[in-house]
């Protein structure tokens, strides 16, 4: 089968222009040629969007704190209705690449320290108020007032000053070069608000769809902005968007034809939604892992020999497949996942390896005794990676018990307090973010407690490295750094899973979530 | 008569607000021992200690509870429940979105389940022991006995995915036309009927057949009264009482109790508000859902001893 025979198959099957260049490349065919000739396919293969329709969105959270307000917002619930509503001023694609959104310009100065913004001059709020300048310095401001309570507060401490320089111009200024910054102003939290807005009952944003109503832990109904700045979009007329947490409800309203998409789809479940035929799974593939985290500030992980052994007792594959239904890769104990442009392939493998980890285990003489792990739904999978853990430990003498607490107030009463404890992290948009929030010294979620000085200077001259090229040699390194020293084990990366009526058009996966990273209400269309 | 009822009224109303201000007293030192707090809930994983520490200021959750409960209650005495400590918004307003959908769920139910569960409670008296009386029993016994959960996802995978007879989902807003009503109430009222049936059905039983062997039925027997007139004229007004009861029980269990059927069918109800505000250690919240679930209880069994009374010649005069 020539390249492009096989490309057109592949994109039948549904595969992404991102997955489809690499595959090409990987085939031999050159990246610019590959490049070509996805973007031509991907056109093909798209079908003209149509217009019109109405559909029903369920997601697996639910909860009388949801808010409208970008500040406040906590959870991927949350931020599918800031998506309807606002726009931020840079924002993710399915190339995993930042675009600008509301911004027309950015542009860095003196090693990336003062930033130029120049907005889009054709955006409007849904009450019709043109957005100008000082919409954006409050939206961004706001974040540093304690008591907004915002969830951004640690992401804004860099930055030194915002200011308006022309009704359509602002500049920031920060404490120190980053050239990361219109990657963390693609974060929901930097959504843009109303000038002086406090009052999030209802939404004045400038995004593809306007709020008609907001109830918390009922029920949005989103209608189409036709005044939307992207012209034909969004493709929709209405979208009514809730809550149905309880798993097998919300696949049945899916299979009942209830509902045209939910989120969150147990790898048990994906085989009904396979096997019904007009329905179709979503997976995302990204950087979203469950990791065993072993405190190194503590006994018994102030031992590196007892991390290390720990770290050679996962069958990775075996927990992708069992656990995962191999919705999941094998991870490498590192958080950057094979869907980052940054991701290192260089770095071995770790294997499962019982001799090494009895090798280990010796020579950190805590052989013969018993670690308690705490384990908890609100870390998905963690005790079904326990019981794999324990099985294996106990082939070289190490005795785990499991710990099982409820998913009510794990996070503050166990997580990161207890010596070996379960996490689940969300998929980061790019390495500096992964690192900054988990890795550092100085990290508000350091899991496992874990200092190193070299990373925490790369982590600073990574910032300040204009070129890509090299700026993924430093996180290269960076990721060594983790997979050597951390007391963060990470066996696989999981996959989002999502389903949808067949109807339901224009889902690609970015890898920073389910639901196209929270943000399908603009891209997707009905097919009938 | 009058002068009975107003008193019984007055001394009702009396233990009812002592009734209420016990359990707010105890709802809020319930919230107090559970671990972990608004802010902390709020914020689940994301949650820094100064985020935190920022949150509770803002929350006034830093000031001593016994303050904080008077505050509360002060309010409360002006006829201000407050704002959510979540959400900010007005509980009189989370409360109004839910209550009507909880008294609109309730009322289908009762409307359904009360004739049924007591024209087989009472033919299963009159016809005790019988193959009749033995199959109702175990029928309803056996729907009693499995978890509302597992009838409604059964219910859905049958009458919703399967056959396609009933939406999955029973939310919607606005008037509702007679046939959509049916719609939607249909799986959510069948599951908890299941439950509520059983329980009517069983009292109605044993209440009816208590009477039926008074000494005063025997009498209507031997003077050659009808098996009808025995039944209706008899038995079933002394069983009033009884009955009335078990149905004010089933009824504020429907109120604030429905929660898996509301959360099943995405039903947005007054339950699953609780539950939320639980979660979310929204104390303002818990207590107006406690107090008007406690309120309604009160109400009810009030009014089922009215019933009982009204319907009693003894008691009446």
């Amino acid at each position: 089968m020539s390249d492009v025979g096989f490309g057109v198959e592949a994109l039948r099957r549904g595969m992404s222009r991102r997955e489809l260049t690499n595959l090409l490349i990987g085939s031999g065919m050159s990246a610019a040629a590959a490049g070509t000739f996805a973007i031509s396919a991907s056109i093909a293969h798209a079908q003209t969007p149509r217009r019109g329709g109405r559909i029903k969105v369920a997601h697996s959270q639910s909860s009388t704190a949801e808010t409208l307000d970008p500040a406040r917002a906590m959870n991927s619930s949350d931020n599918v209705r800031l998506f309807m509503f606002y726009n931020g001023l840079t924002r993710f694609n399915e190339e995993l690449s930042t675009e600008l959104d509301l911004a027309e310009e950015i542009t860095p100065s003196q090693r990336a320290t003062i930033w130029n913004i120049k907005l889009r001059r054709d955006v409007r709020f849904h009450d019709g108020t043109p957005l100008t300048s000082a919409d954006v310095v409050y939206s961004l401001r706001r974040h540093k007032d304690p008591a907004v309570g915002s969830g951004g507060r640690s992401l804004v401490t860099a930055i030194e000053e915002i200011t308006a320089t022309g009704p359509r111009e602002v500049r920031i200024i920060l404490s120190g070069p980053n050239y990361e910054l219109p990657a963390i102003l693609s974060i929901w939290h930097f959504l843009v608000v109303k000038d002086g807005a406090t009052d999030f009952r209802t939404a004045n944003g400038t995004g593809p769809y306007e709020c008609q109503e907001f109830q918390p832990g009922g029920r949005t109904i989103a209608m189409r902005n036709s005044e939307y700045f992207r012209p034909g979009k969004p493709y929709l007329d209405e979208i009514e968007f809730f809550g149905i947490t309880d798993e097998s409800a919300r696949v049945n309203a899916l299979l009942a034809g209830n509902v045209q998409l939910i989120n969150s789809v147990s790898q048990r479940s994906a085989r009904r939604i396979v096997t019904a035929p007009n329905l179709s799974l979503f997976e995302t593939k990204c950087g979203a892992y469950q990791d065993l985290v072993i405190r190194l500030d503590q006994a018994p992980g102030s031992n590196p020999d007892f991390v290390l052994a720990v770290k050679h007792l996962f069958n990775r594959e075996q927990i992708a497949r069992a656990v995962y239904r191999n919705f999941a890769t094998v991870a490498n104990d590192q958080p950057i996942g094979p869907t980052s442009p940054f991701y290192d392939p260089g770095l071995p493998q770790r294997p499962f390896d019982l001799d090494k980890a009895a090798f280990h285990l010796q020579r950190s003489g805590f052989g013969n005794q018993t670690f308690p792990i705490v384990i908890s739904p609100a870390a998905r999978n963690s005790e079904e990676i326990a019981l794999l853990l324990q099985q294996s430990g106990r082939e070289i003498g190490l005795n785990f018990q499991l710990q099982r607490v409820p998913a009510e107030g794990y996070w503050w009463n166990y997580y990161m307090k207890r010596p070996i404890f379960f996490s689940s992290v969300p998929p980061k948009a790019t390495p500096d973010i992964a690192f900054t929030t988990f890795f550092q010294s100085r990290a508000p979620w350091n899991e496992s407690a874990w200092r190193n000085e070299r990373f925490d200077a790369l982590l600073l001259e990574a910032r300040a490295e204009a070129d890509t090229g090299k700026r993924g040699q430093v996180y290269r390194e960076m990721q060594s750094l983790i997979h050597d020293g951390s007391g963060v084990c990470i066996p696989v990366f999981a996959s989002y899973l999502d389903a949808h009526d067949s109807d339901l058009k224009g889902l690609l996966p970015i890898a920073v979530g389910g639901m196209m990273a929270d943000s399908f209400a603009e891209h997707v269309w009905l097919d009938q | 008569m009058n002068a009975l009822l107003v008193r019984l009224l007055v001394s009702r109303i009396a233990i009812a607000i002592l009734t209420l201000l016990f359990v707010s007293v105890a709802v809020f030192l319930g919230t107090e021992m559970l671990p972990g707090d608004v802010a902390q809930a709020v914020y689940g994983q994301n949650a820094t200690p100064d985020a935190v520490e920022g949150l509770r200021r803002a929350l006034h959750l830093d000031q001593p509870a016994y303050l904080r409960y008077l505050l509360w209650l002060g309010r409360l005495l002006t006829g201000d429940p407050g704002n959510s400590l979540v959400n900010n918004l007005p509980i009189a307003e989370l409360v109004a979105t839910r209550l009507p959908n909880s008294l609109m769920l309730a009322s289908v139910t009762i409307v359904v389940c009360v004739p049924m569960s007591l024209i087989l409670g009472i033919s299963s008296a009159i016809w005790q022991d019988s193959l009749y009386d033995r199959t109702v029993s175990l029928a309803t016994m056996s729907l009693v006995s499995v978890p509302e959960l597992v009838i409604a996802t059964l219910a859905v995978i049958m009458f919703a995915v399967n056959l396609r007879w009933f939406p999955a989902l029973s939310y919607s807003a606005g008037l509702l036309s007679l046939n959509q009503i049916f719609q939607l109430f249909a799986l959510p009222v069948f599951t908890l009927s299941c439950v509520l049936i059983a329980q009517i059905m069983r009292t109605t039983r044993a209440a009816v057949i208590d009477c039926l062997r008074s000494s005063y039925v025997e009498t209507a027997v031997l003077k050659g009264a009808r098996p009808m007139r025995i039944v209706l004229n008899h038995a079933v007004p002394n069983a009033i009482g009884p009955i009335a009861n078990a149905v004010a029980l089933s009824v504020s269990h429907l109120l604030g109790g429905a929660v898996i059927v509301e959360t099943i069918f995405n039903f947005p109800g007054l339950g699953r508000l609780l539950v939320d505000a639980v979660a979310t250690r929204d104390m303002p919240l818990i207590q107006a859902c406690v107090i008007i679930y406690c309120a309604a209880y009160l109400f009810l069994v009030a009014l089922a001893d009215i019933a009982g009374m009204l319907s009693n010649p003894r008691l009446r005069h």
